[in-house]
């Protein structure tokens, strides 16, 4: 990929998380024309700013929710401390669903 | 896939020239890609970086995406040209037929004429 070495490209369909379906349309979202809360440039810069371990490590979707995170907080639309305290809540939340 | 070898060559090109940086290239020029590996958000690729190409196309102007991956405007716009490559030259193990090509769209700011190339 890339010009790099790599092993044989998995061709079949999946089905895909409600979490992963999530993170499509927060993108889809953000980055509509009414919003431009981020550009696809930007996530890209993120996803590639990664390094190599930790972007082999990730899944598809586990790197698009981490870039734009990372968008968002440099923008200044969300903050650390607002996203520390809702992955608690939410956390939480799951923990006492079970 | 790589977005950068994606098709533009319609929809955004009729841009206003006042906000956009006059073409240099035309079809058939022979160049260089900088051999630069800044930081950031580049999307010329590696394997083309210090190749030598021919303009195929010119595919219109766009908001410079490098500058767009920090959220600034991205202006003026750039000449997007489409590249031809021939494969051997851009893998030095290429195997397939010699007349096999890449084509890859690359900003104007990344190509030189070949032979001015720093």
């Amino acid at each position: 990929m890339g010009g790099l070495p790599a092993g044989a490209i998995e061709r079949t369909e999946h089905d895909y998380a409600l979490w992963e379906k999530r993170v499509d349309a927060l993108m889809m979202l953000l980055s509509s024309k009414d919003r431009r809360l981020l550009s696809v440039d930007e996530l890209r810069r993120n996803i590639e700013s990664l390094g190599a371990d930790a972007y082999d490590k990730m899944t598809y979707y586990e790197r698009w929710i981490y870039a734009i995170t990372q968008t968002l907080i440099q923008r200044g639309v969300i903050t650390v401390d607002e996203l520390g305290r809702k992955i608690k809540v939410v956390r939480d939340r799951e923990e006492q669903r079970g | 896939m790589n977005s950068a070898a994606r098709s533009k060559s319609s929809g955004t090109a009729k841009s206003n020239v006042a906000d956009a940086v006059a073409p240099r290239f035309h079809v058939g020029d022979r160049v260089t890609v900088r051999a630069a590996y800044p930081i950031g958000h580049v999307r010329t690729p590696s394997y083309v970086r210090g190749k030598h190409g021919v303009i195929e196309r010119l595919c219109g102007t766009y908001p410079n995406p490098e500058e767009l991956a920090y959220a600034r405007p991205g202006l003026p716009k750039l000449p997007l040209y489409r590249v031809r490559f021939l494969q051997r030259d851009v893998w030095p193990d290429y195997t397939g037929q010699p007349a096999d090509v890449v084509e890859v769209e690359i900003y104007q700011h990344w190509l030189e004429t070949e032979g001015q190339a720093r």
